[in-house]
């Protein structure tokens, strides 16, 4: 996170994880699409190739609280091939919360683990401890054939310490959720470590409800 | 000066004055590709593309435009001086009342867009520009006069009583007039450009970026690889040492008791302790003769090894060629004619002289011949020869043509007529312990050690040593040792 006293301003950086083709740019273009310009930025794609992201996607999103404090959100995602690690640990510096987004298909249980071995490794590779580090999952496209049942990934969610959400983020559905939830784990460990409410005022669950307000009643319906 | 919001000196065409903010290009702060931040709109933004397109609002609207960064500075201004004001600045009243109006109007830098008046009635839009929820910078468009307008302000009429009131009123009647709802059209179209400006150009800066960040993270991988690679490495060649060492060692302490075993079996032989019949002479012939195999593998593993480790001393002194290859046939016609082989020699005339180590010489000829007899059939031909030839530089560096430049040397060769080696197998033939065919070892004896200890003793004559060989044709062993350096 980056504070800046001066124009009181707070910079979070989230960042959306997974194996290649689970989603990732997916769910920024669904919460673009589904927040109000005034919250959400121009999503920015930076170097893709035949739709496959080589570096990152960029959406910054804005919330203006009520204290008079500018909170800044950067949405960022990594490419999920496996070549691409270098970038993915690159993009992954100075993360303050991560969404990893898996693909329900059961053909991609061994890539969602591979993947999330690896961004453990890269967190560990920018100083960022996975035992602390915010975390939350999303199984994405619920609406495939061969995914896991929910039944399943209630069972699995049960054994993990990560918040687990099921989404179709092609159509939006628990995109806003996922990122609230990511928005939810991310400002309690920065408050833990900042002490934002009592350096800013801000306290944690009004300013949480605050996004939840404007994400829920500015965002258009999901489909 | 004019205004202000005028830095040029008046009469300069509009746009291609100095930049007040000239200077500030080289303290423009990193970008931060953690964050995918800009610190302002100069960092990314090139101002001749700003000054074009602000150019080009002004041809196409009539309407002075000027854009400031976040800092305060001055990054585009394309202006016309209106009438009126040229008109003001005629007295010094007139001067100072304008001068004081513009330049409350240069400062403001409002959170929200907003309109305001100038001393001659005349509107300012001033529009903050933001980009990622983060103030970058304004734009100023005006002045104009809103169409809605009709009245000349009081305040204008009453700057100098030395300004005639109905030339004010045609000066400023020359001033643009715009709609109010036309005027905030035109003025968000202007924020869309410079904010696609921005995206454009912040989205390139942070590709190039990425590509530089990426190539170095490439390369701190590949540095820490090598850094790996190399300290295996260098823990294979301290292991690879060690075991010459024991190989060494170990040789040393399983001659001391082979060699009473020699010697034993030597002295019962040769009757001391008593005749022996015909079987308990066949079975010391036999302790001998493994005892003596046993030795010389001993013998040849130890000089492997002290050649690995480079401590096998080499005699120079000038060698009598013709004479060793003679030494050489003769000490192998025995062998040969037992098993039918005929023995040649061809020594050329006026050969270069060399210096080398007899001994090591002898040795490595004889390992060589050995094995022309061992594995040339009944009646084949084994030929030793001499000759003169050049040996090649190996090294490509600066300056190979002359430092590496091919010297004089004496060629030995050893060719037989035997069952020779497929050509695949030859660059393996001197790596210590092969035999092209495993299982030779157990037909034909030999230790497999023969021709790696010939490499490494030619090598200790900076020689070098080539085969050549066809199956079922024969091979021929090349020793080249060069004449001395000087």
């Amino acid at each position: 996170m980056q504070i800046d006293f001066k124009s009181r301003e707070l910079t979070v950086k989230l960042v959306y994880y997974g194996p290649a083709l689970s989603g990732k740019t997916t769910n920024l273009q669904a919460i673009h699409r589904l927040v109000t310009n005034e919250t959400a930025g121009r999503l920015m794609t930076l170097e893709t190739r035949d739709d496959r992201t080589l570096f990152f996607d960029l959406l910054p999103l804005t919330f203006s609280s009520g204290s008079g404090i500018q909170v800044r959100f950067k949405l960022f995602t990594v490419p999920g091939q496996v070549i691409h690690n270098a970038t993915r640990r690159l993009v992954l510096q100075g993360a303050d919360g991560t969404a990893f987004i898996a693909d329900s298909q059961i053909s991609e249980t061994k890539a969602n683990r591979q993947a999330f071995l690896n961004m453990q490794e890269n967190l560990k590779e920018n100083n960022l401890d996975p035992a602390t580090h915010p975390v939350v999952i999303q199984f994405n496209k619920r609406d495939l054939p061969n995914v896991r049942s929910d039944e399943e990934i209630a069972k699995m969610a049960k054994r993990g310490r990560e918040p687990v959400f099921s989404a179709v983020a092609i159509r939006g559905v628990g995109v806003i959720e996922t990122f609230l939830g990511l928005t939810d784990v991310t400002w309690r460990r920065l408050e833990e470590k900042h002490s934002l409410k009592e350096k800013f005022g801000l306290d944690p669950d009004e300013f949480l409800d605050d996004v939840r307000v404007r994400l829920g009643l500015d965002g258009k319906a999901a489909e | 000066m004019s205004s202000v919001l005028d830095p040029e000196p008046p009469g300069q065409p509009p746009g291609d004055g100095p930049q007040s903010g000239e200077g500030s290009r080289a303290e423009v702060p990193a970008l931060d590709i953690s964050m995918g931040d800009i610190a302002g709109l100069e960092q990314v933004v090139d101002r001749e593309a700003l000054k074009d397109v602000c150019r080009s609002f002004f041809e196409l609207f009539g309407l002075s435009v000027r854009v400031f960064a976040g800092s305060g500075s001055l990054l585009a201004d394309i202006h016309e001086e209106p009438e009126v004001h040229k008109l003001l600045r005629t007295t010094a009243k007139g001067r100072a009342a304008l001068g004081k109006s513009v330049e409350s109007i240069a400062r403001r830098d409002p959170a929200e867009p907003e309109s305001v008046e100038e001393l001659t009635g005349a509107v300012y839009d001033i529009v903050p520009l933001s980009y990622q929820g983060r103030r970058v910078g304004r734009f100023v468009v005006g002045p104009y006069l809103r169409a809605e307008t009709k009245e000349v302000p009081r305040s204008l009429l009453t700057v100098d009583p030395a300004l005639a009131a109905e030339d004010l009123r045609q000066a400023l009647a020359q001033m643009p007039r715009v709609r109010a709802a036309t005027a905030s059209r035109i003025v968000a179209h202007l924020q869309g450009v410079i904010d696609l400006l921005l995206f454009s150009s912040h989205r390139a800066h942070l590709t190039s970026e990425m590509h530089l960040a990426s190539v170095r993270e490439g390369y701190r991988e590949l540095a820490e690889k090598t850094a790996k690679l190399q300290a295996a490495y260098d823990r294979l060649r301290e292991l690879d040492k060690l075991k010459s060492n024991f190989l060494a060692t170990v040789s040393h302490e399983l001659r001391t008791p082979l060699t009473s075993i020699i010697g034993y079996s030597e002295m019962l032989e040769s009757g001391i302790a008593g005749d022996l019949n015909e079987e308990q002479k066949e079975f010391v012939d036999t302790i001998h003769g493994k005892g003596e195999q046993l030795l010389q593998l001993i013998t040849a593993l130890l000089d492997l090894s002290k050649l690995e480790q480079g401590v096998m001393k080499i005699d120079a002194v000038e060698v009598d060629v013709p004479a060793l290859v003679e030494d050489i046939a003769k000490t192998f016609t025995p062998a040969a004619h037992k098993k039918k082989i005929h023995v040649a020699t061809e020594v050329g005339e006026g050969l270069p002289t060399i210096l080398g180590d007899p001994l090591r010489l002898k040795q490595i000829l004889s390992n060589l011949a050995e094995n022309a007899v061992k594995f040339t059939p009944e009646g084949g031909t084994v030929t030793f020869g001499a000759h003169e030839t050049e040996l090649e530089g190996e090294g490509d560096g600066f300056g190979a043509v002359f430092l590496d430049a091919p010297r004089r040397a004496v060629a030995f060769t050893i060719k037989d007529t035997g069952i020779g080696m497929p050509t695949e197998e030859l660059p393996k033939i001197f790596d210590a312990f092969y035999q092209v065919d495993g299982s030779s070892t157990r037909e034909h004896g030999g230790t497999g050690l023969g021709l790696s200890i010939v490499k490494r003793l030619v090598d200790a004559h900076e020689g070098r040593v080539e085969v050549s060989s066809a199956i079922g044709q024969g091979t021929t062993f090349t020793v080249v040792i060069p004449e001395p350096e000087d």
